[in-house]
């Protein structure tokens, strides 16, 4: 099992500076600590929708790369987004999902089949074409500039416990200002 | 309206020629039957635009979303029910986030000469004072003649980055 911040840690190492990357939850607040950045996008309005607003992305902006920090509970609420993006075929999509286990923002109540639930194989039924599972943070490490190079859809659940604690700065992740600043990094008006 | 029949649904032609006039280029949709032969069956064979087929309709809300911060216009075809389910995904993103998430709803069940306020069906009657309570603006597309209008309304939408729903509220002819 390996601790949430500790994987983001390496995703941090290969964020280019014209990545976006979408964090929802406790993701979002681990990335917000470690890797503030105005290509954030973090207003995903409703649970599960992180997804769906990647896949708007990758498809609007063909040219870079979207990365989207999921939960699992998050993935469960849009299960069928795994679907539609395998019928898209988004090439420039890279979903990691943070696997826990839990509804950790709600209480760390487990989840449903908490014990038998399996990311990647949802994943690869879904259509998926190419996708991993890590619970070992120097084989993430090994693997991730690998996985980053493939041409997406690609999907990673990532086993992991919670590690520090960050700031849960709900007004930041919801605020007009949070997406002002998105809107504009993105059109180079920053 | 169409011919002799008074009661003739929108021309899916004349709906396509009004989304490319208002440069929409993504459609994300759930089938509907109101929607399907007129309108979805013809977006889907027409290269102007890429079609994102759903498995469920608040990913399209969210889809449209990203699409709007990459300045990319789309619009969201779906059922009432569609709109109904994925409540929560409009009244946060774009409601409350002051998205232009433009909407196509197609009116299953509601009655050809009744306008859907006035419809026998619960589930089509609540649809525009449920928009009027959450704010988003509406219009209703009943024949052909009303078509004209939703090139300026998805302009509008955009250009004010609020949501738009326009209502289909007869089946929409080949």
């Amino acid at each position: 099992m390996m601790r949430r911040d500790h994987c983001l840690q390496q995703l941090v190492r290969h964020r280019r500076d014209d990545d976006i990357v979408v964090a929802t939850y406790q993701a979002a607040f681990d990335w917000m600590r470690l890797a503030p950045h105005p290509l954030n996008y973090l207003s995903i309005g409703a649970m599960g929708q992180a997804s769906s607003h990647a896949l708007g992305l990758a498809l609007g902006l063909p040219d870079r790369r979207v990365i989207v920090l999921d939960g699992d509970g998050s993935l469960l609420m849009n299960l069928g987004s795994l679907v539609t993006i395998a019928g898209a075929a988004p090439r420039n999509l890279f979903h990691f999902v943070c696997d826990n286990r839990c509804y950790e923002a709600n209480g760390s109540h487990p989840l449903p089949a908490a014990d038998r639930v399996d990311f990647a194989a949802l994943a690869c039924a879904a259509g998926i074409p190419h996708v991993a599972s890590f619970d070992q943070v120097d084989a993430l490490a090994a693997e991730l500039p690998k996985l980053l190079a493939l041409e997406g859809p690609v999907l990673v659940a990532l086993k992991v416990v919670p590690g520090d604690p960050s700031p849960q700065d709900y007004a930041f992740l919801h605020g007009e200002e949070t997406r002002r600043r998105f809107k504009a990094a993105l059109h180079g008006a920053l | 309206m169409t011919g002799g029949n008074s009661f003739a649904g929108p021309s899916g032609g004349a709906i396509i020629a009004a989304l490319k006039q208002a440069r929409v280029e993504f459609v994300a949709a759930v089938p509907d039957i109101v929607t399907s032969a007129g309108l979805l069956w013809p977006l889907s064979r027409d290269p102007a635009f890429r079609l994102v087929r759903l498995c469920k309709e608040d990913e399209g809300v969210s889809i449209c979303a990203g699409l709007a911060f990459a300045d990319r216009r789309a619009v969201l075809l779906m059922q009432q029910t569609g709109f109904l389910d994925s409540l929560n995904s409009i009244r946060a993103i774009a409601v409350e986030y002051a998205q232009p998430i433009c909407m196509l709803i197609g009116l299953q069940g509601k009655e050809p000469d009744r306008l859907p306020t006035a419809s026998e069906r619960y589930g089509v009657r609540i649809i525009e004072p449920i928009m009027e309570a959450m704010g988003i603006d509406h219009m209703n597309i009943e024949g052909t003649a009303d078509i004209a209008a939703l090139i300026p309304a998805i302009d509008r939408a955009y250009a004010q980055s609020r949501p738009l729903a326009a209502l289909i509220g007869r089946t929409v002819e080949q």
